[in-house]
């Protein structure tokens, strides 16, 4: 087995994509590994374990590098750190000693800790051949504990018929290993056969065990050094070992930055200086204060009434929403803001409905307009920002809206060209105006007060009254919602 | 929504060229103008001219950089989880996984709730998109696309349609058929077109417009119908790898996350940046709006997830712990806010108490890095999609 030099690269200098997305968690992993060695600084005790005949060097049980994981940190639940345990197994720094399967168990089972050599943080990529050369050898030595498992004897038969022309080489390969080992010392073969075993248990997992080495695609680009990529084991000296790894594709170095990017960054750093924030003792208490008022709305912290379908299997807290009969509940949120009553399509129709009975929903229905407006496809935009202008801005509109004659001179500028957005001061100005006025009254209103305490109504009187409000709503919008989209909408409500 | 404290762009005639457009209120020597972007790019570039050098730019900047960091810890008079004391420990969470849905045939990479709140589109390493009735766990349609890695995956607000993209640098709409033998494939409609993969991508409050994050490093808006770019969103300087939409009715507003550790806050109006926020040590996987609109989270590959309060300007929370080491993929807000569901690439979801940053939960169950985490639009759910194949429904 070649213990080469480490970096078959660079000359041993600062490797510049430390901080590439798997090297910052390798790192973290060896700092554990390093301080859990280290039986001076706490760590665990690495003993020689006496077997029947035989001894079982430089081993630690599963139960010891739990407690140290618990202890060290800040574990509370050991089933966290048996989980933490399994996954540095898994990525191959420790390994039980007489299994391939790479987790941690938190009992008398014994581990050992992986050569350096054989780290991740390596950027090891070993082709089949090598792992060719390695089930290969391990045929060639009569050792009980070098016996194949089922699933190595399958890859090595499939390995033969993929590298028939190539086999006798690699034969010959693992017979030069072969003798390589024999020439060394009883114990430490056990010990580095072990970990060469480990090191292929991850690279060549065994079927059904997560494979630790796949890596997110979004990230795999930006690897810069693609020759630092290790893809022999065995030191053959084969001619892909110099192929760039398909994976690691070279990205552009960074642009510097130029005089224009500074000078943006400037500009977009003096407006960040004007803008006036809040004290965070203030955000603090708006936080929380918002989160207090929902908390009892929130079905993974309060319970919901009757029950959260998810886990009873009951639809009826869906049913009960869907229904035109809001819940006192529903109808208090209604209460927190303008925002959040027309957020909810109950309460918007409600509102609009007591807007309609003070003869002033114009405001609202401009309001809805100019959002209906946004959701539009961009050709149908000039068209429906001039409807809306000739519905309620226009002289002698139908549906005329009170803005402030600045507003109203900017957006009379804004549709000689116009957009999406031509209505946003107008329409933020209308927001305004609801807020301060007619929410505050609705509030008050008979109407949303019978909801709220839930008082008897006549059925026949308020039928009729929000198919009319509705009526005019959809007739005064225009054909904004096919029928279709509509219903959905509401059964969604 | 009214007192948000970013930049108030009004919309109007520009003080420089007269054109209506998005304008942006600055101040030139304590002078207050009214430009369009343009036009404030053009004064920018302008300044140049007056023989300032790339040097004497840069101490510039970082002299600005300072003032503004000095400027900001005055703000920062008490930490978020210390006024939290007061608020009321809570009861300890029961939540198990309920559903499982299993399907497809490789890694899950994103999913998406309906706005019914039980149905969900799901993407895969495997080239497909499926609908899923949750509830049910029936599978009501299936896309296959022309790539592999469907990395981004969005339910229209009507219900009528998905879109998906990802390695073919496109983001695409599919309409669902009510039709079972209807091939979806064939009506999908290429919106969106990246130079480089798509890594995220929803619906604005409409069927009509699309945005999308892509590793070619920006955001874009696009006009579904007629697959124009309607605007564009450039300033992150490395892959953008997740958006969110402000949840405001009136919003204009969206957050992007990349590569470049920045969170980037938008105006769709003007494209402009309005505020950034740097201070992960590593790639920004998933950004999510508080439920009030007022503040994001934000999940890194530095292991930590962090708080920004958009009115503060700065951040206010970090989730950490020394066990958890892997990376943060994906993050979401319960309904009212008071929990952070985070999945990492160490398996688990842990449920973090927002306002006093103590981790509440860890949630077991998956057997492979969970890819996103999402509750569902009435916060009675959270589905988590993974790279073990499968996606869990936890309430």
């Amino acid at each position: 087995m070649a213990e080469g030099s480490k970096d078959q690269g660079g000359v041993g200098t600062m490797d510049p994509e430390e901080d590439s997305p798997n090297m910052i968690v390798y790192r973290k992993i060896e700092d554990i590994i390093t301080r859990i060695q280290d039986e001076k600084a706490g760590g665990v005790a690495i003993r020689t374990v006496k077997s029947f005949l035989s001894k079982i060097p430089s081993v630690v049980s599963g139960a010891d590098i739990v407690q140290w994981l618990i202890k060290n940190l800040s574990i509370e639940d050991p089933a966290e750190a048996i989980h933490l345990g399994s996954l540095i197994a898994a990525h191959g720094y420790i390994f039980p000693i007489s299994d391939h399967v790479l987790t941690l168990k938190d009992d008398g089972t014994l581990y050992r800790f992986q050569s350096p050599y054989f780290w991740p943080s390596n950027c090891w990529e070993p082709e089949n051949t090598d792992y060719a050369i390695y089930l290969c050898k391990r045929t060639m030595q009569n050792k009980a504990r070098l016996e194949l498992a089922d699933y190595e004897a399958e890859n090595l038969a499939r390995l033969q018929r993929a590298f028939a022309r190539k086999w006798e080489f690699i034969f010959m390969q693992a017979e030069a290993q072969v003798k390589l080992d024999r020439k060394k010392d009883k114990a430490e073969r056990k010990i580095l056969d072990s970990q060469e075993r480990a090191f292929w248990d991850v690279h060549r997992p065994v079927p059904g065990c997560v494979n630790t080495t796949e890596m997110d695609i979004r990230k795999c680009r930006r690897e810069k050094n693609p020759h630092r990529v290790k893809k022999s084991v065995y030191g053959v000296a084969d001619d892909s070992q110099n192929q760039l790894s398909p994976v690691h594709i070279s990205s552009q170095p960074a642009r510097k930055p130029t005089k224009e990017d500074v000078q943006k960054e400037i500009t977009f750093l003096n407006i960040q200086l004007d803008r006036h924030c809040m004290k965070v003792s203030k955000v603090a208490d708006s936080l929380m204060s918002y989160t207090d008022q929902f908390v009892e709305y929130d079905p993974l912290v309060s319970s919901v009434e009757p029950s959260n379908p998810w886990i009873s299997d009951d639809t009826t807290f869906w049913d009960l929403e869907a229904s035109r009969e809001p819940s006192q509940q529903r109808v208090r949120k209604w209460g927190f803001s303008l925002e959040e009553a027309l957020k909810d399509p109950a309460g918007r129709d409600q509102f609009l409905k007591f807007l309609e009975s003070e003869f002033s929903s114009e405001n609202l229905r401009f309001w809805l307009a100019v959002q209906d407006l946004k959701r539009r496809p961009f050709r149908e935009v000039p068209s429906r920002a001039q409807e809306i202008w000739q519905e309620f801005l226009a002289e002698g509109a139908p549906s005329a809206i009170n803005l402030d004659s600045h507003s109203y001179e900017r957006t009379s500028q804004n549709l000689k060209d116009p957009g999406r957005y031509s209505y946003e001061d107008a329409q933020e100005h209308i927001f305004k105006l609801m807020k301060s006025d007619s929410y505050a009254r609705f509030l008050r209103s008979n109407i949303y007060q019978d909801l709220l305490l839930a008082r008897k109504k006549q059925p026949a009187d308020t039928e009729q009254g929000r198919r009319t409000s509705l009526e005019k709503f959809t007739r005064s919008v225009g054909k904004s919602l096919t029928g279709k989209r509509l219903t959905g909408l509401m059964q969604s409500s | 929504m009214c007192d948000q404290t970013f930049m108030a762009a009004t919309f109007g005639p520009c003080d420089s060229c007269g054109k209506a457009s998005p304008l942006m209120n600055i101040y030139i020597k304590s002078e207050a103008i009214n430009y369009c972007s343009f036009c404030v790019e053009m004064m920018a570039c302008q300044q140049l001219q007056k023989g300032e050098t790339l040097q004497s730019l840069k101490k510039e900047s970082d002299s600005l950089k300072k003032k503004l960091e000095e400027e900001r810890g005055k703000l920062n008079d008490v930490e978020l989880h210390q006024v939290a004391e007061k608020v009321e420990v809570l009861s300890s969470l029961s939540i198990k996984t309920r559903r499982v849905l299993k399907g497809h045939g490789n890694k899950v990479l994103c999913v998406d709730w309906c706005k019914d709140k039980r149905r969900l589109v799901s993407s895969s390493q495997d080239g497909k998109a499926i609908v899923w009735d949750a509830f049910t766990l029936n599978k009501e349609h299936g896309v296959t696309l022309p790539c592999t890695w469907v990395m981004a995956c969005a339910y229209a607000p009507s219900g009528c349609a998905v879109a998906c993209g990802g390695l073919d640098n496109k983001c695409s709409v599919v309409p669902l058929s009510l039709d079972k033998n209807e091939n979806l494939a064939a009506k999908k409609k290429s919106v969106a077109m990246h130079t480089n993969y798509v890594s995220g991508c929803t619906f604005t409050n409409s069927d009509m417009q699309l945005l999308t994050s892509s590793g070619d490093g920006t955001c874009a808006l696009w006009d579904v119908e007629s697959g124009q770019l309607l605007q564009s969103f450039h300033g992150h300087t490395a892959d953008v790898l997740s958006l969110d939409l402000a949840p405001s009715e009136t919003g204009n507003t969206f957050v992007s996350g990349g590569c470049d550790m920045k969170a980037n806050v938008w105006d769709m109006r003007s494209g402009q940046n309005i505020q950034s926020f740097e201070s992960h040590e590593s790639d920004i996987n998933c950004v999510r709006y508080y439920p009030s609109g007022d503040a994001f989270a934000s999940a890194s590959d530095d292991a930590t997830c962090r708080f920004y309060d958009l009115r503060a300007d700065r951040e206010v929370a970090v989730y950490q712990k020394d066990s958890v080491i892997f990376g943060a993929s994906s993050v979401d807000f319960s309904l009212s806010g008071r929990l952070l569901f985070a999945g990492y690439n160490d398996y688990t979801i842990n449920v973090w108490d927002v306002l006093k940053g103590t981790r509440v939960s860890i949630l077991f169950g998956h057997e492979n890095r969970v890819s996103r985490v999402r509750v569902s639009p009435d916060g009675t759910a959270l589905c988590s999609a993974s790279w073990d194949n499968t996606l869990r429904i936890w309430a």
